[in-house]
């Protein structure tokens, strides 16, 4: 059912684009309007969430620790794991955030006769979304080449190196292939009893989304006949703020470019960002020096505590008789 | 244990195919065995909580005020605004699964609403419903539930389902803690008076008392004396053991069950055993005579209360710094929250060992150590005469409590002691110690006789590992650091891995410790080392 409403959706999203600009004509608004309303609903979008989660403070330190303490000087500690220097921290957010750490010690949990509980490795699901975010973020990357001219060197070379194995022509790109198996993967897991147990629409829209836009991407690239220089032309419009909408660039474009309009204006409203939670998650991105240095809860306010003087007065008596020392003798 | 529960071959049938009903039906059985009762009034009041008076879970009607939906969505956009860390774990979350199965309720159970996703996604519908644009806007299609009596009930029985261990956070892309959460709603339903028994007494005990099971001070004193004849039978040696002396070095505080329960009592033994050998001048004392803190279970209010015991006995009877006793909670709250609670602890001094002279620069803000951090540092320099074959009766394993190994990182400094005094640890597998470790199943108030099946069921994947150890080495004792653990785990290994006892690590210390001037042939249980006693027969 959740998956049915996503993919409606999607169908919904991109049968708007074909009538907009195939029956209707409407080349501009998809290709001029929306993606520079979408652009900066994205960015303003973004940045409110991330203040907004900003503004709520950290009372207290909280770190989850993966490893051993810094204690005595003669045990060693686990600087990246349980980091207790902002280096360290660091260090453990760039493994979190660039591989994946935590997922990297995924296991799958199983109930054998014996009873004997296993923990078997599972790193499908870090490999799968590590392939996914990679493959996006360099493609991505290579977008960059329709919006700037010159293209820079570095953009130049992720194109080459993308298409290192130069299968056929034109050239296949590495990270195509890999973002759509990946994506296939990403996506039929959660068709596993488990995962379709807790799966939201909110999770299968994205995934469709985004097939839909590496689809379509796709399509152009290697199957249909598509006007790279007028699409060019458009970004490049776009990014100098100079808009056109050169003739026959064709329709799988405006789905294609629609698609990621409809993306960036969900993102900020979405999961997706988990993109800029995860620098801001107090169980990582803060250092385990808790008994070191002092942490001020911003908002900490007194609390109605039970004083030695009222506990000696409630038991003034027994404690005499066991005779432990008192404040006052009566 | 009660006639009614099932086999263990029964118990471990988990049907991880999930129910047919959507989770979204929040409808709950409140099972025999498997949720708490409710607080008592009286305990209520004492702690200034809203008081609902008398009632039971299972029953229809809750005694909710009549403004309840309104005070818990003010209460929650409270903790919104005061708790990054809340807010940010309602909107991150991409319902991945890699928390699913590492939550030893939902291994034991196969109740998918065990699983932290779906535990969280029980708060995040409703937040996304009444907190957010996309679920004011289309509801159920964004993932949003109405807050209704249903779903606070659902609320009170998968939030008392949650053990605060914080081991799904170690397997979180992005670090999101259930325990946070947990603790968020536990304030929630506390605002309408939904408290349970468990919690509720041991903390208003301690407010008054000084420990959980409200024991006055003359009891307190009477236990202390009473172990120290003990040992001087097993020993021969008369420690002295201080209670509210002014002007000691050090104040200890150890979790009450240690003085009250068995088997922590061995544990308090080695402890008065161990000072006594280094002539450390220390001092118990009889108001903060209590290193848990059920607060942490209840409320952010509730510990800071109890916790302010602490700082303010060390500074009225004027020690240098305070060492800590074993305890899993009591050093989250120690090392994550006391000093923003309570302290500054600037009256108290940088811990420096008096034996060994080590500065204890881990510890220069909050001034308080962890026992054992003071006796590996001990051990390491050789101020400790141990024979570690007086605990040849014993293989030992140990069992990482899940606070001092997912809040501190306290892994290789019980380990070095362990190893320092035993002769035949073993490990068990790497899935489940060191942060990976999993909960004794009974932890964050949970521990309740009514709540037993589901303590054996949370408790199965630690059993489990125990019965891996005790099959391929013989392990026939289960160390740990932790009072709740050594509560609850007897009844746990009673029912999953009969034969295996549960100690301290300062147990084991006690036992090889050689005093000078002591004649003693058995340990600290009173059984006779092994070896030894053929020795005498001979």
């Amino acid at each position: 059912m959740n998956v049915i409403v996503s993919l409606a959706a999607v169908i919904v999203l991109i049968l708007l684009a074909i009538v907009g600009v195939g029956a209707i004509g409407l080349d501009y608004l998809f290709g001029v309007v929306i993606p520079y309303a979408a652009f900066l609903l994205f960015v303003v979008g973004f940045i409110y969430r991330i203040f907004s989660w900003a503004k709520s403070p950290v009372p207290y330190r909280i770190t989850t620790t993966c490893g051993q303490q810094k204690t005595l000087s003669w045990i060693k500690s686990s600087k990246l794991e349980n980091p207790h220097t902002t280096l360290g921290v660091i260090g453990r957010m760039a493994l979190e955030i660039l591989f994946f750490r935590s997922l990297f010690r995924n296991t799958k949990t199983e109930i054998l006769p014996g009873p004997k509980v296993v923990y078997g490795s599972n790193k499908w699901l870090w490999l799968g979304g590590l392939a996914f975010h990679w493959s996006f973020l360099i493609i991505v990357i290579r977008h960059l080449r329709f919006f700037i001219e010159p293209v820079p060197y570095f953009i130049t070379m992720i194109e080459h190196l993308d298409g290192f194995f130069q299968v056929g022509l034109p050239m296949i790109m590495l990270t195509d292939a890999v973002i759509l198996t990946a994506l296939t993967f990403l996506i039929l897991r959660r068709f596993g009893p488990k995962l379709r147990y807790i799966s939201l629409p909110a999770d299968y829209f994205p995934l469709l989304l985004i097939i839909s836009i590496a689809i379509t991407g796709v399509l152009m690239r290697y199957f249909t006949k598509t006007d790279i220089v007028g699409i060019k032309e458009l970004a490049l419009g776009l990014a100098t703020f100079s808009p056109v909408v050169p003739e026959g660039i064709g329709l799988t474009f405006f789905v294609h470019i629609f698609l990621v309009s409809v993306l960036l204006i969900y993102f900020p409203l979405s999961k997706l960002m988990h993109l800029g939670g995860v620098f801001l998650t107090p169980t990582r991105n803060l250092a385990n020096n808790n008994r070191m240095k002092r942490h001020v809860n911003p908002w900490d306010y007194p609390v109605d505590v039970h004083t030695y003087e009222e506990y000696e007065d409630e038991f003034r008596d027994v404690m005499k008789a066991a005779g432990l020392p008192l404040e006052k003798e009566s | 244990m009660s006639e009614d529960i099932k086999k263990p071959e029964e118990l471990v049938q988990v049907d991880f195919k999930p129910p047919k009903k959507k989770w979204s039906d929040p409808s709950v059985e409140f099972k025999k065995g498997t949720y708490n009762f409710s607080a008592l009034p009286g305990n209520l009041d004492y702690l200034s909580l809203y008081n609902p008076g008398k009632w039971y879970a299972p029953e229809e009607k809750w005694p909710v005020p009549e403004n309840w939906q309104e005070i818990i969505l003010k209460g929650l956009k409270e903790r919104l605004d005061r708790y990054r860390s809340l807010k940010i774990f309602m909107d991150v979350c991409v319902r991945c699964g890699a928390c699913a199965d590492k939550c030893h309720y939902y291994i034991g159970s196969g109740d998918p609403k065990n699983m932290p996703v779906l535990r969280a996604e029980l708060l995040r519908s409703v937040y996304r419903n009444n907190f957010t644009a996309a679920g004011k806007i289309m509801g159920k299609i964004a993932g949003g539930r109405e807050l209704t009596l249903d779903v606070l009930k659902e609320w009170f029985y998968y939030f008392y389902q949650c053990t605060e261990c914080r081991r799904c956070s170690v397997f979180c892309p992005y670090g999101i803690d259930t325990a946070e959460i947990t603790m968020v709603v536990r304030e929630l339903l506390s605002l309408i008076g939904l408290n349970i028994h468990w919690i509720i007494t041991p903390a208003a005990n301690c407010l008054r008392t000084g420990n959980h099971l409200g024991i006055q001070p003359h009891g307190f004193a009477d236990s202390i004396e009473f172990a120290v004849d003990e040992l001087e039978e097993l020993t021969g040696i008369k420690v002295d053991a201080p209670i509210n002396k002014k002007g000691a070095e050090i104040l200890f505080v150890a979790p009450s069950a240690d003085y009250f329960a068995s088997p922590h009592y061995y544990t308090l033994l080695g402890y008065l055993a161990l000072f006594h050998e280094i002539g450390l001048d220390y001092t118990w004392s009889s108001y903060a005579s209590e290193g848990g803190n059920f607060g942490l279970f209840h409320s952010q209010e509730t510990m800071k209360r109890l916790n302010s015991k602490i700082y303010m006995e060390a500074k009225r009877l004027g020690v240098k710094w305070v060492l800590g006793g074993e305890c899993g909670h009591m050093w989250r709250v120690v090392h994550q929250y006391m000093d923003s609670l309570n302290g500054p602890a600037d009256f108290l001094e940088e811990p420096v060992s008096p034996i060994t002279n080590t500065r204890f620069e881990n510890t220069k803000a909050t001034k308080m150590v962890h026992i054992c951090e003071f006796t590996a540092d001990l051990i390491k320099n050789g101020k400790l005469k141990l024979d570690p074959s007086r605990n040849d009766q014993w293989t030992p394993t140990f069992h990482d409590s899940c606070n001092p190994a997912r809040a501190m990182g306290l892994l290789d400094e019980p380990r070095y002691v362990i190893n320092a005094v035993s002769n035949k640890f073993h490990e068990m597998p790497e899935n489940t110690i060191r942060e990976q470790t999993f909960c004794c199943g009974s932890g964050a108030g949970l521990g309740t006789d009514e709540n037993l099946e589901m303590r054996l069921r949370g408790g199965l994947p630690r059993a489990n590992a125990v019965k891996y150890v005790k099959d391929k080495y013989g392990v026939n004792i289960l160390l740990c650091i932790c009072a709740i653990d050594k509560a609850t785990l007897p009844t746990l290994l009673d029912y999953w891995v009969p034969d295996t006892e549960v100690g301290g690590i300062h147990e084991l210390v006690g036992n090889a410790l050689i005093m000078k001037g002591e004649k003693r042939t058995t340990d600290l249980r009173g059984e006779p080392f092994v070896g030894k006693e053929i020795e005498k027969d001979v």
